[in-house]
Parts: structure tokens; C-alpha cells; sequence
């Protein structure tokens, strides 16, 4: 699995700037549009639990930026590890095992998910969008959130054959839309009562909560551990799932 | 039979080994049942018009397909069981080639050395030998993309030695290649093949095969349908020499009744007649005496390709 991932850096090394605009720097645009911008208008009050605009965005902006990375990362790279480069099948004609693969396809997205985290996290502190040491945290939360969110699309493009149109229409009318209504941006209780289950079931609304437990503090205990339960779950039946399809595409 | 590498060096097993072979995909049998041997330091070959199943017959001993049904064993060792162990230890040349076109050559035979758990200053004194071999050590440090076909082929089968593997496995290595990349790349193998690499290739030229090859098989419709060595399959399934007619345009037809009976065999080609003999100078001599003339005639020895439309049919060859 290291390996693997020592062979992905072999590739970053040569494109780190370009990655690392996408991924790191695109979430710190958001913050200062939304945080900064935005946020100038919006007054601290029960909607935002008393805290500035800023410190109320910050935290759910890095999980939002990693589900965005994670699900991307896994859906037309992953394809063309099996489609167009054909790297997989490369690589699973050496010891590799296809779980090994993809451990190492994980891993790598973790890693790349960590740095710009805390690449995020240094530029937001020069805003002051920090309020507490447990802020470091909502770094580990990006990681988790953006891995949960990311293994079912690896096996989504584990089991794409085609030209991988289905990710457009993901980005489209899953991705985006849960960026939009998982509380990133406003309180869930801004929704109506009876549309609330789709956020309910989003996964980046559970990290957020739990971000924003970290950075801003002031939650239940229970409440945290329920969403930590709720992303752990995906993230575990996720990874069973791209693994079986994997080794369903790789070994015929 | 061994299981440990040490008993693998001291017993001489076969390379391969398969008895009644079947892979079969949904109800379809792509391998229906084959029996086949590699011996160690041999360049063997799987002939076969495109669907025979020699694709598929690589990729089961390349570990990568499980069989349906059968028996295999590669150096010694079950692939069912064995699959990274086996891996560990062949060098494997896809058809198409896989090979990271974002990363320069040398991180190419770098990073894949790497997957067989080999020392990154190992994998960095191989690249430069295999840079060497493949003859781009003037590219190493370019990025692959741009490289032309032949170039790109040749760091694919530079890349499947990076683990100096016992066994090689060359699925259409030449395909799409110009006759000099191919001249260059045969030159390649029989270098391999001289210090002791055992050779798998797949083909549908018969030339490669004859050039490459000490024995081979042709495949049809998932099965073995002759084994041998190239001039043993033309001995048994060819004459000596074969004499082809061509005629003016439109005047072709009818004339194989008149000279079928001088010829062994015969082929009818929408442009000549193929008349199959062991004297071709002979058979030429009554052709004429009996008043056919063609506009053309070339006597020349009976060739793989020959054996090959034989067995596989011809109008199933594409």
C-alpha cells in the first residue's frame, strides 16, 4: 500500500502546483468570498450560535473542500486507472493485489486531503477564523468526511464502463447540491421540516457538525458521536464496496 | 511438486503447466480446455486468428484471470494461491500499453520497481541498465507522452524486466509497430531469450512467430489445433514450396479445375491461386504444359502463414 502511494507521489512531485491550486487554495477563495465577504454582512446571532460569520464558515469550508477533493479525486482518476491509462492493470500484474490498490488509492487521498487541510487551516488562522486549539481537529475531520464520501465514488468508477457521464450527473445533483444544504453555509434549521432528511443523510453535514463542535465548541457529547458513527459506517461499507468491485474489474 | 523459491531452482518443473485449461466468460468458453508445457529458457509461442483465446490464456498465467475449470501451475505454483508470489517473479507485456504517459521514463521503471518490493538505490542502478537495453537513455528524463509508438513499446517491455523475471510474457509485442521498431525489439527478445529468459509470446504474424519462436501452438476457437516447432508445423502441415498463379483481372475463374490435380493442396484467393507442391519448378512446368498462363508466377517456400490459414481457415483471418 505504501508503495503505491510512493508511486503517486512520484506523480505529484512532478504536478504538486496545479493539484494543490485545486484542492488547497480553491476552499481558501471560498473562505474569503464567504467568510470575509460575505460574512461582513451577516451578523453574529442565534442562527450562527453567537459566533462571527467567519469562525462559523471556516470549519465547515475545509470539509466541504475535502468532500469536494475526495469525490473528484475518485471519480475520472479512478476510471482512468482502470479505462484510459489502464495504470491499474499495471500495477496488478506485479505482487500488488487490487486491495492493496486501492488501501493505496486511499491512503493517498488521505495524505493529499491532510496537507491541504492544514494548508487551509495556516492561511485561515492569518484571517483570525480560529478560535480554539481544538480547531486542529476539523483537519482530521476533512480527512474522515472527504474518505467516507470518497470510497463509494471509487467503486461507482470501479463499476463504470462507459465514458463515466454518471460523474457529471453526480457532481451536479449530489455533489453540489449537499455542499449547498449540509449546513455549510447556514444552519440546517433554515430548512423546511420536511426536506431536512436529505441533510440528515449527507455526509458532509455530519462532518460539519462535528467541525464545528471542534472549532467553535459547545456540543453534545452523544450528538458528536452519532455523526463520527454515521461517517465511519459510510466510510467502512464504502470501502467494501469499491473492494469487491475492484477485484471484480481487475481479476477476470 | 515445490512450493518454496529454493525447490523451485532444484526441481526442473515446467515454467507452465495446464491440463484441460478452461476459462470461460458468462456461457461462453474462451479457452475450451487446453493442455499446454513451457519449458524453462524456451521462446513459446500461442498463434491464433484474434478471439482464439490466447489472450486469455496469458492473462490466467499471468495470474490476473482465475481459471474455470483445469489445472495450471506457473513455476511451480498455483495462481489461485499464489497469485502476488507468482507475479513477484514474471515480467508481464500487455497488449496495450499501460504505462504511467504523466511520468517520465525513468520514474516509469523507477515507481514500478517499486511494486515488486525492490530497494529504491536497486531500482535506481535498473533503470539506468534497463534505459540501456531499450536503448532511451537519451529520454530518461522525458515525460512519456510524447514518445513515438516504438519507444513507448519498448519501455513497456523494459518495464516488465524490471524484477529480472524468470518468465516473460509478450502479449502481441510488435503489433502496430514500423518494421524497423520491430527489427529492434526481436533483436531485444533474442537477447533476453540468450541469457535464459523464458519467452510467452502471443501473435497473429506469422513472421514474428517464425522469427521468435522454438515452438509454438496455434489456437482456434479456444482450443489447441497444432503444436510444434516452426519448421516442424510447416513439415506437417505444409509442402516444401508453393507455387502462386495470378491472372489478368476477371480471368481467374474456372482455372483451378484445370490444375488442381498437380498441386498436394490448393487456396483460391480472390487475386491467385495458390498450388501447394514440393517441387514448385515442377508443378509450374505441367501448369504450363497444360496451356494455363498466368500473368504471373512466384515460387517460394511454404512459410508459417501458410500452416496457419490451413488450421485457423482463412476467412476467419482478419
Amino acid at each position: 500500500m505504501w508503495l503505491r502511494v510512493e508511486g503517486h507521489w512520484a506523480w505529484y512531485r512532478r504536478y504538486w502546483r496545479s493539484s494543490l491550486y485545486s484542492s488547497g487554495i480553491e476552499p481558501l477563495l471560498f473562505l474569503a468570498a464567504m467568510g470575509l465577504g460575505f460574512g461582513s454582512q451577516v451578523e453574529a446571532g442565534a442562527a450562527t450560535g453567537g459566533h462571527e460569520y467567519l469562525h462559523y464558515v471556516a470549519p465547515a469550508l475545509l470539509v466541504a473542500g475535502a468532500t469536494m477533493s475526495g469525490m473528484g479525486e475518485s471519480s475520472f482518476p479512478v476510471l482512468s486507472g482502470f479505462k484510459w491509462q489502464k495504470d491499474y492493470i499495471a500495477v496488478t500484474a506485479t505482487p500488488i493485489t487490487p486491495g492493496q490498490l486501492l488501501g493505496g488509492q486511499m491512503l493517498w487521498l488521505a495524505i493529499r486531503l491532510g496537507l491541504s487541510g492544514v494548508i487551509y487551516g495556516l492561511v485561515a488562522l492569518t484571517f483570525g477564523a480560529w478560535l480554539r486549539p481544538g480547531a486542529v481537529l476539523v483537519v482530521g475531520v476533512g480527512v474522515v468526511t472527504g474518505l467516507a464520501c470518497a470510497a463509494p465514488v471509487m467503486a461507482l468508477a470501479a463499476a463504470t464502463y462507459d465514458e463515466g457521464r454518471r460523474f457529471v450527473v453526480m457532481f451536479r445533483f449530489v455533489m453540489v447540491p449537499m455542499m449547498l444544504f449540509s449546513a455549510t453555509f447556514f444552519p440546517i434549521e433554515q430548512i423546511p421540516i420536511g426536506l431536512r432528511w436529505l441533510t440528515w443523510i449527507s455526509p458532509l453535514w455530519h462532518g460539519n457538525e462535528i467541525a464545528r463542535a471542534a472549532a467553535l465548541g459547545g456540543s453534545d457529547p452523544l450528538a458528536i458521536a452519532g455523526h463520527g458513527a454515521f461517517l465511519l459506517a459510510l466510510l467502512v461499507a464504502g470501502v467494501l464496496l469499491a473492494r469487491k468491485l475492484f477485484y471484480r474489474r481487475l481479476v477476470v | 511438486m515445490a512450493r518454496d523459491g529454493e525447490g523451485d531452482e532444484r526441481e526442473p518443473h515446467p515454467m507452465v503447466s495446464g491440463k484441460a485449461l478452461v476459462k470461460r466468460f458468462g456461457g461462453i468458453a474462451a479457452v475450451a480446455g487446453i493442455d499446454v508445457e513451457v519449458r524453462r529458457g524456451e521462446s513459446f509461442g500461442f498463434l491464433g486468428p484474434n478471439g482464439a483465446g490466447k489472450s486469455s490464456t496469458m492473462r490466467m498465467i499471468a495470474c490476473v484471470s482465475p481459471r474455470s475449470d483445469g489445472e495450471l501451475r506457473v513455476l511451480g505454483m498455483d495462481p489461485e494461491t499464489d497469485g502476488p508470489r507468482i507475479r513477484a517473479r514474471i515480467g508481464v507485456v500487455p497488449q496495450l500499453d499501460n504505462l504511467d504517459v504523466e511520468l517520465t521514463v525513468r520514474q516509469n521503471l523507477q515507481v514500478y520497481g517499486r511494486y515488486f518490493g525492490l530497494s529504491r538505490a536497486h531500482v535506481r542502478a535498473k533503470a539506468v541498465e534497463l534505459m540501456a537495453f531499450a536503448e532511451l537513455s537519451d529520454r530518461a528524463d522525458d515525460q512519456v507522452e510524447p514518445l513515438s509508438g516504438g519507444m513507448k513499446r519498448r519501455l513497456t517491455i523494459a518495464r516488465s524486466m524490471v524484477n529480472d523475471p524468470e518468465l516473460l510474457l509478450l502479449d502481441e509485442p510488435t503489433t502496430g509497430l514500423d518494421p524497423q521498431a520491430r527489427h529492434l525489439l526481436w533483436g531485444r527478445l533474442y537477447q533476453l531469450k540468450q541469457q535464459g529468459v523464458t519467452q510467452i509470446i502471443t501473435t497473429h504474424d506469422m513472421h514474428e512467430a517464425e522469427q521468435l519462436c522454438d515452438r509454438l501452438v496455434v489456437m482456434d476457437g479456444g482450443q489447441i489445433v497444432a503444436e510444434g516447432s516452426p519448421s516442424n508445423l510447416i513439415g506437417r502441415f505444409s509442402t516444401r514450396e508453393v507455387l502462386e498463379l495470378r491472372f489478368a483481372p476477371g480471368k481467374q475463374d474456372g482455372q483451378i479445375t484445370r490444375v488442381a490435380d498437380l498441386a498436394d493442396r490448393h487456396e483460391v484467393l480472390p487475386d491467385r491461386l495458390l498450388l501447394y507442391a514440393d517441387d514448385g519448378e515442377a508443378t509450374l512446368e505441367a501448369v504450363h504444359a497444360r496451356g494455363v498462363r498466368p500473368v504471373s508466377t512466384l515460387i517460394r517456400r511454404s512459410t508459417l502463414e501458410d500452416v496457419f490459414l490451413r488450421l485457423t481457415g482463412r476467412s476467419l483471418v482478419e
